[in-house]
């Protein structure tokens, strides 16, 4: 009887694989990220690397002594007291205790804060709130602080926010009403992460995290891009991590420009470059999970992309490891088995610099 | 060193590894982490109740690193403000 493995799909489902499955489903995955982003494929050793995390016979891995990385959290405390929508444990305990206790029994490297609600725009209307949290919290911790928000462009459209609905104008053929709208609400988004970095760099910020950036796309993108080059002349020596959403900006504007490159159609190798330009400090890869994909497909294309970006990065690239991203499966418990042979992959072959 | 200057992994071990004088395998070795940390007063896990925590030891990171924390400057900053008010 033919030996089989056991791993999952990347909606979760542990399946059994042979290792011809699993050597199909790892070099199909390579090849997928190595045609679309136009980047080298893992080469046969890699492959058998790959193999050997993926059908390692323990529940959990890691990686070899001397070969750790430290990670830039985006939320861990907002985990221990949030709900469930925002894969939270719901844990009845003041913020600044789960600052504390994620530093401490988590034994975080960093430590993510940031408003319940994790996006921008709401953050700007009680900022104060929000310096008084962040200086408070800092004083306590002895690991870096950072402050993450989503640009999350998607709320300042109508009934949201004030400016016309792209995916409306879109769909109707309005397509330069919708590019004007997205222009539009791109201005306002910068403006607002300019104002909301400003405020908490006055409070002592050391670190602010552009969580999930190009979410809603190319004008997405590009406010986020516009926002750092801005904060880094008013604000120095705060660290800047752009943290992005997904492999693929999409097009919503499509001709949407910076520094003379058209933004939709990037792929991280273009998208790390883009981000050093404005000046961001570390790039947050990331590589959505097709869940009707195998792990061993999903991460082989996480891994593929990683190593060509880390490549062609003059800053660090930590790619992201949550549920849905970088070969993790979209699971709000994600599995541990997966979650480390990730780690150890993305970490020994594609030379991440943190995760 | 990655958030304050950008080092890429292997180069911000090496940089932290010198300035702690050990090995870059011990970085991650807890039995040799703990006491650096502890004879450094630079903040540990588990430290003794007066241990140095917080921006006191971010202050001393800072120092011994030789690197600008924001949160240390601005504390600093605060520290040795005058004490006469405004006029």
């Amino acid at each position: 009887m033919t030996e089989k493995f056991l791993t999952r799909m990347g909606d979760g489902e542990r399946v059994s694989l042979t290792a011809a499955e699993i050597r199909e489903d790892l070099e199909a995955g390579n090849q997928d990220a190595a045609d679309r982003g136009k980047i080298p494929a893992l080469s046969a050793d890699e492959i058998d690397q790959l193999f050997a995390i993926v059908t390692d016979p323990n529940r959990i891995t890691g990686v070899k002594p001397g070969n750790e990385v430290i990670t830039t959290d985006d939320g861990g405390p907002n985990m221990i007291v949030c709900d469930k929508p925002d894969g939270g444990v719901g844990l009845p305990m003041g913020y600044h205790n789960a600052v504390l206790a994620f530093e401490r029994l988590c034994c975080a490297d960093t430590i993510g804060v940031g408003h319940y609600d994790y996006s921008c725009k709401p953050v700007k209307s009680l900022i104060n709130y929000e310096k008084q949290r962040y200086y408070m919290y800092s004083q306590a911790v002895t690991a870096p602080l950072i402050y993450g928000t989503q640009p999350n462009l998607g709320v300042y459209f109508k009934p949201d926010g004030p400016f016309p609905n792209a995916t409306e104008l879109i769909p109707e053929g309005k397509i330069e009403e919708g590019q004007r709208a997205q222009e539009a609400a791109a201005e306002a988004l910068t403006e607002d992460l300019i104002y909301i970095a400003k405020e908490l760099y006055s409070a002592g910020c050391d670190g602010f995290n552009f969580d999930t950036c190009a979410s809603a796309g190319d004008a997405d993108f590009y406010a986020s891009l516009k926002a750092v080059e801005a904060i880094k002349k008013i604000a120095p020596d705060m660290a800047i991590e752009m943290g992005m959403a997904s492999e693929f900006i999409l097009g919503m504007h499509s001709e949407i420009e910076y520094q003379g490159k058209r933004l939709a159609g990037m792929y991280p190798t273009k998208q790390v470059k883009v981000v050093e330009a404005a000046g961001a400090d570390i790039f947050g890869m990331a590589v959505n999970v097709n869940t009707s994909e195998s792990f061993p497909w999903n991460l082989a294309r996480a891994v593929t992309f990683l190593k060509a970006t880390v490549k062609v990065a003059s800053i660090p690239v930590h790619p992201n490891v949550g549920m849905g991203v970088c070969g993790v499966p979209m699971l709000e418990v994600p599995p541990i088995d997966c979650v480390t042979r990730a780690s150890k992959a993305l970490v020994e072959i594609g030379k991440a610099d943190g995760l | 060193m990655q958030l304050t200057r950008r080092m890429k992994i292997d180069e911000a071990k090496k940089y932290v590894a010198a300035k702690l004088g050990i090995s870059v395998l011990d970085l991650s070795n807890e039995e040799v982490m703990c006491q650096v940390r502890e004879d450094l007063d630079i903040g540990v896990i588990s430290g003794p109740a007066v241990a140095t925590k917080g921006v006191a030891a971010r202050c001393r990171i800072a120092k011994l690193l030789d690197i600008s924390i924001h949160s240390v400057n601005v504390f600093k900053e605060k520290l040795n403000a005058p004490l006469t008010p405004a006029a």
